[in-house]
Formats: C-alpha cells, structure tokens, sequence
C-alpha cells in the first residue's frame, strides 16, 4: 500500500494510514475508527436492533468477529446511552487445539471488556464433543453437525443468563457468502431469510446482526491497529465445506469490485420470493421442547444418529427418522443431561 | 461409542447399520455392471449407447434417443409456453456456438415437419410458420477481427442456406448499426459510448444490451413476431450468478423465464432446460457445424462468475441445472408470458399452466418502469438505509436507470452525463424519457385532487 504523504480523505488534517476495504477510499485512523464505529451505530439505529434495558448477549467465539463486536457494542452502549446490559456467552465445542485456546481469548476479553462470560458447552448439552464426532462422521458434514447444535446451545446459554436477544458477528461477508450457498444448494425458504438483520422474533430468543453490512476486511482492520486481542485460526475441521467455494469466489469478486458483497445482500433482499415459500410452520420438537417444523428438532435428529451408530441420519436428501427409529428410543446413560428432561422443564 | 466387538449383536451396534450398506452397494454394482455388460441405451434398451447425458452414467443414450431427449425438452418448451404458433415468424438469434447452431437445427426441423404436415393437408388450414436467421457482428468492437469475421460470415451463409427448403432469411447486421438512423459515422459513435464507460464489465454488459436492441430492431423492421434465443441452462445458471452479484436480485426472476415480453417484440428461450455439455455433444454427434467467432472470453466480473460455475459445474454435474431451478423458483413478472394468450390457438393446456402460475394477464396496465439501460424492472420503494446503496451518489434526475447500471455503466459525474446521453442508441434515450415521465405522472396522481388547474405545463 504505496501511500506517499496522502492526507485523510475526511479530516484532510492527519495522513492517510490505510485504503478503506469497502470504499478504497485513503483515510487515517482516528477517521477510520470513526466511520467504521458511526457506520455501524446507524445500522442499530434504522434497523431498531435494541430497546433501552434490555439484556443482550454476544455470541464470543474469541475471534475477530465477535471480538469487535463485543468491544464497538460496549462503546457505543457508553457514548451513546443505549441503555443496554451486556454480556458475552461463548460455546465450547470440543475441539482440541482450536477452541480451548480461543476460549482462553474470550476469558481475557471478559476482563479487558469488563463484561460477564457464560460458557456452555457440547458435551454438557449432548453428550458429544466435536472432537468425538468427526471421530465417528468423517469430514464431510462435521459442519452440518456443528451448526445444529451450536444454535441451540447458543439458546439455551441465552435462556440461562436470561437476556432479551443475542448478537452474533456474522458479517457482510458472511451474509454475501450465505445468499450465494443457499442459491446453489436450492433452498429458496432460506433464501428469503438468510439476509434478515433480525432473525428468529417469533421464537425463544431473537437474534440480531450488527455486523450485517460491515466488511470482513474492516473489521479485521479495526481490530489490527485498535490492537484488540482475538484469536486468529481457522476451525481445524473446516477445510472441506462446501462454503469454501462461496468464500473464494467472494474473496475474488472483492478484489475487482469491493462494492459486489453488498450488491450480494441487496440482491437477497430483493428477490422476487412467494411468502407462502417463506415460513414453514413452526412447532416444538416431541424430544426436548425446542422450537422445530418437523416432528424432532434437528439436534435431536442428529443426537440420534449419533447415538445409534447412523451418522448419515438427518444428512442429505431423505432426512429424519423411518418409523421404525421412532418406536425405538432408547434413552442412552450418557445422555442424562439437558436434553432428555421433559418438554416444559427447559423454559423455553 | 467404538464397537470393539466383531461377534456384537445389540440392536443398534453401528456394525449392522454397515453391513446392511455394503450389501446394498453391492447390489447396486451388480445392477450396473449388467446394464455396462449389456450395454444398452438408458431408454429405448435396444442400441448401443454413444454418449452420456448430464446424468453420468445412469444417463448413457444411443445418438437416437439422445437427440429425441433434447429436441423433446425443446418441442415442450414451445409448446407449453405457446411460444411458436401457426401465424408467427420468428426470428433465430445466431451467434455461431453452439446453443444457437442447435436451437437454428431444432426450429428448422419444426419448421420443416410443420411445411410436411401442410403439404399433405387437404384444407392448407395452418399456415407455416416462417423463419429467419440473425448474426449480430461485433467485429468493430474488436481490433483483432476483421479476416475472421469474413470467414466466419460465409460460414453461417452456408449453414443458413443449407437449412432449406423452407428458406430462411439471413440478416448479417454489424452491431453499430443500432445508431444508423442518426447519420454520423456509426462506428465513431460506438466506440465513444464504449470508451466513455470505465469498468470492463459494464462494458460487456452494455454490448449484450446493444445486441438485444439490434435484434430488437431487424425483427421489427423485417415483420418478425418473436426473437429467439439460444440461452442454455449453463448460461442462465451464469446469468443468475452475476446479477445477483451485481445487485440485480428484484429483476433477475425478468430475465430467465421461457418468455420475456416487455420487448418490443417478445423474447423466448426455449433451450432453457438444455445443459450446455449436452448441446455440444449433440453437435458433434450429429456434426452440426460450429463458427468461431472473434468476440474474445468475457473478463471482469462475468468471467469470474463464468469460471466459478464451470469449477462448480466439475465438483457437481447438476449444479448449473440445480441454480436455474432455485432462480426458477423467483416470482415471475406480468410480461413474463405471450401476450396474447386469449388465442384460440393455443392449447388449453398451456392456458391452464398459466393460470396456475399466476402468468395470467389480468388486464390492468402495468406500473412497473424500467431501467433505460437494460430495461430491466425496477423495483419501487427506496426506503433502505443508505448503507446499501452505494454512499455519495447523485441522484439521476435524467435517467431512471438500475443501480447496476448506474454503477457500471452510466458516469458518476452529473456533468459528463449530459455528453454521454446523446451518444446512447434511440431506444434507450426514449426509455429514459418515458422512465421520467413514469415518474411525473405518478406524483400527479397523488395531488390530484388539490390541483387548481388542469394545465400540462410541467411536462
């Protein structure tokens, strides 16, 4: 970045220190900070993402998404009175190496931040670390696994500290990544969701999404010269995700057109979709009470077939349980836990 | 949750779960393996297979069978979407590849059977159809072209010439004669247009519109009542792709119906279902010639999306059919139909069909505007936060246009803009205007009742 003594395209006092990632526009710090920080106010603002009193809970990973967010939030909830109390809730999947370290993180962040940790964890809710999965399924739909059951034990962390929503980190990136997936995987009810800022209102918990149109690269901007601690490496089950095409393809387009991820997002949001093909009926899962559109809720589906040796179940085209599987639930010791209460004793 | 034990009976030991899939694959090999030692055509079981459909190897037709699966998804697209009837002459849109050598032989032949079938009736009731061939030629947009494009030219004279009888018309028409009823050198005109856009992809995306216009403007000319176009699955499964990354998400659903008839005249594209790979086995099957034409790859954006697909395309032989499907799955447009459909001619059938889809026409006049550019809808409210739209952009007073074009294709600067209109062709300045005037006469509407005077003096 050759930038010879340019001054900040804003304050036109200090010299420029970067290239803005979404608008390549040349820009100093104390400017960068700003705009980034305003920019992201504004989306909370005009999207009404909060109400003054409410408990908000940040879903921590201890990577760069959920540190920034953590760190703005608090900021913002200071300078501008939001009135809000917050507090970081963080999932331990049981991944060697990867996540205990990151959990390390998110404690350091508790105490730089100032902000009250929960940590729930796979094998307290399921039984399962995610070590001990992909043990049993391989590498090809660890993720599919994770993501299940990462949602619900996002919710029911969210229950137990008894906050109002939760915020997560994802990420214009993201968002951009999600509508293309979603597109080439056929699955249009997702398609007219996945670019909502505020998901799942009708349900236990909502969920909202700051970041919605803040750029990968500027936060990873923000947290480099605000030097805010995160931690920085890729799932070590993730290199096969089908998501890896979107990300390299959306990490190419960026390249040529920074403007593209948010043309993404516009185009989720604009298409033409039936809202017949919107919503599917939503119920409780038979299983643990947890909100479901079909008879079990995914996480129980996949627990299943854990638990009886058929990892393929709740994979793929024909999915959930042939009647046989429903006669025959076997109620395993490990699984004493949250889980196999009866429905009505988690309040949901 | 390991089972150590090779004797272990217990009802849900995985092992069981196991064994039971290596004996299902097992049978599934034994049925393939017959089917490969027989060797047979997935459909008609009596010839020998050639080729292989998308479908792999569950997909192995004889070079009979392959070609009747095809030419079938394209007589159902006609059919089905009344897109070809008795009174109508439509006009082929041929750029030498493929797609379209394929689509110029399916029409032919249904021209050719329709010409039979009247030759043979007593009362001549049904009339032919007629058909005519278009080559847009690019070459003045290009520096390397002009020997190829004699060559190439000659070529399609005697592709089109050997389609006969019934005799096609062939129009040859270079690109740059969308400007000529304006005098100045047209050539000069076109390469300012392109030279006053910056971005390479807008510049691809420009040329395409010209070329619809073009051929806009032949069939309109010359009496033709449908343009058709030789867009296969794999190029709409691009399309898809790149509008959505261009912000076009509101009008993709517009473009990649079987009918598109907010044209002056309507647009079909009945090799929709047709994957690409199929195309071009066919022509080397059935030795359809192809011609090379100078118009290089895309670049920019289009070309990233282009090769994105094709490494999908590898990973998956059904991806390109499973994004048209999604895309397929967008709500349609009111002009996404065959105006006419009260016909007594078209089958009831695919009266039927529209009505369940909602392509009936309900009468009322359409609000929709359209981009000057790329005639594409717009979509109405603009209350989204600023943040979506692109930040400090001026509003275009002059020209209703798209955001993708606004972005891509039409200058930033407010004072360039008024250069820059005047060198677009005919149809789009006219669109601009009346996209204007949408505008104006709407907010009439709403003060309607407060106006004192009925004078058109604003307009």
């Amino acid at each position: 970045m050759k930038l010879g003594g340019r001054l900040c395209c804003v304050c036109n006092q200090r010299r420029a220190a970067l290239k803005r990632p979404k608008t390549l526009e040349q820009i100093c710090r104390e400017c960068f900070y700003a705009v980034f920080e305003e920019e992201i106010h504004q989306v909370i603002l005009e999207n009404k993402l909060f109400k003054p009193g409410e408990r908000i809970a940040i879903g921590a990973s201890g990577g760069k998404d959920s540190t920034v967010l953590a760190y703005v939030l608090s900021e913002l909830n200071r300078r501008h009175n939001y009135g809000l109390d917050l507090f970081l809730l963080s999932v331990d999947e049981g991944i060697t190496g990867y996540r205990d370290d990151s959990l390390e993180t998110v404690k350091r962040n508790e105490l730089q931040y100032g902000l009250p940790l929960k940590i729930v964890s796979y094998k307290d809710l399921y039984g399962w670390t995610m070590d001990e999965i992909v043990k049993m399924i391989g590498l090809k739909n660890n993720c599919t696994f994770c993501g299940v059951f990462r949602r619900q034990a996002l919710d029911r962390g969210a229950a137990l500290l008894k906050v109002d929503k939760v915020a997560t980190g994802h990420n214009a990136d993201d968002i951009a990544e999600t509508v293309l997936l979603n597109i080439l995987r056929g699955d249009i009810a997702r398609l007219s969701r996945c670019t909502s800022i505020i998901t799942g209102e009708d349900g236990p918990i909502p969920r909202c999404k700051p970041f919605k149109y803040t750029y990968e690269k500027e936060i990873v901007m923000y947290a480099y010269f605000k030097k805010l601690d995160y931690f920085s490496t890729e799932c070590i089950y993730s290199p096969n995700a089908y998501r890896g095409f979107a990300r390299e393809f959306i990490k190419d387009l960026e390249r040529i057109r920074p403007r593209a991820i948010l043309d993404i997002i516009k185009s989720g949001e604009d298409f033409r979709i039936a809202t017949s093909t919107k919503m599917p009926e939503q119920g409780t899962c038979e299983r643990c009470g947890y909100i479901s559109s079909q008879k079990w809720c995914k996480a129980c589906v996949l627990l299943e077939g854990l638990n009886r040796g058929l990892p393929k179940l709740g994979i793929g085209r024909n999915q959930g349980l042939n009647s046989d599987a429903k006669k025959d639930i076997k109620k395993d010791d490990r699984t004493k836990s949250i889980e196999s209460k009866q429905c009505g004793s988690l309040e949901f | 949750m390991a089972c150590n034990s090779s004797t272990c009976n217990s009802s849900g030991c995985y092992k069981e779960y196991e064994e039971e899939e290596q004996h299902k694959s097992k049978t599934r090999a034994e049925v393939k393996g017959s089917n490969i030692r027989q060797n047979l055509c997935v459909k008609c079981k009596s010839s020998e297979p050639v080729c292989c459909g998308i479908g792999g190897e569950d997909s192995r037709f004889c070079k009979d069978c392959f070609k009747n699966n095809l030419y079938g998804k394209f007589k159902q697209a006609v059919t089905y979407n009344a897109m070809i009837t008795p009174p109508d002459k439509v006009l082929v849109a041929f750029s030498g590849g493929p797609s379209s050598r394929v689509l110029l032989q399916f029409v032919h032949e249904m021209q050719y059977r329709a010409q039979k079938n009247y030759d043979a009736s007593k009362d001549k009731s049904l009339p032919v159809f007629g058909v005519g061939v278009a080559f847009i030629d690019e070459s003045s947009t290009n520096s390397f072209a002009s020997q190829q494009i004699e060559k190439a030219i000659e070529d399609i004279r005697s592709i089109v010439s050997n389609l006969a009888p019934p005799s096609k018309e062939l129009f040859v028409v270079p690109i740059e004669s969308i400007f000529s009823s304006d005098g100045i050198d047209c050539k000069e005109r076109l390469k300012k247009l392109l030279d006053a856009l910056g971005d390479v992809t807008g510049k691809e995306d420009l040329l395409i519109h010209l070329r619809m216009l073009s051929l806009q403007k032949i069939a309109s000319e010359n009496g033709y009542t449908r343009v058709v176009l030789g867009s296969c699955t794999s190029r709409i499964a691009c399309h898809v792709i790149s509008a959505t990354v261009k912000g076009q998400g509101y009008s993709l659903s517009a473009d990649i119906q079987f009918v598109d008839s907010r044209w002056e005249i309507p647009v079909v594209l009945p090799l929709r279902d047709c994957p690409a790979q199929e195309l071009n086995t066919l022509c080397s099957l059935d030795g359809l010639k192809i011609v090379e034409t100078p118009n290089g790859p895309f670049s920019g954006i289009n070309g990233l999306v282009s090769s994105f697909v094709k490494v999908l395309q590898e990973e998956n032989l059904s991806r390109e059919c499973t994004i048209v499907r999604t895309a397929g799955k967008l709500t349609p447009f009111h002009f996404n139909r065959i105006p006419e459909i009260q016909d007594s001619n078209v089958p009831s059938a695919t009266r039927r069909h529209h009505r369940r889809h909602g392509l009936k026409s309900n009468g009322s006049l359409s609000s929709e505007s359209f981009c000057a550019i790329c005639n594409s809808p717009l979509k109405k409210s603009n209350s989204s936060s600023s943040l979506t739209n692109e930040s400090p952009q001026p509003s275009n007073r002059f020209v209703a246009a798209c955001s993708s074009c606004q972005f891509q294709i039409l200058p930033k600067d407010p004072s360039l803009m008024e250069q820059f209109l005047p060198l677009l062709p005919h149809p789009m300045i006219t669109r601009a205007k009346h996209g204007d005037r949408g505008n104006v006469s709407s907010l009439r509407e709403q003060i309607q009742d407060f106006l004192l005077s009925d004078g058109d003096d604003e307009i």
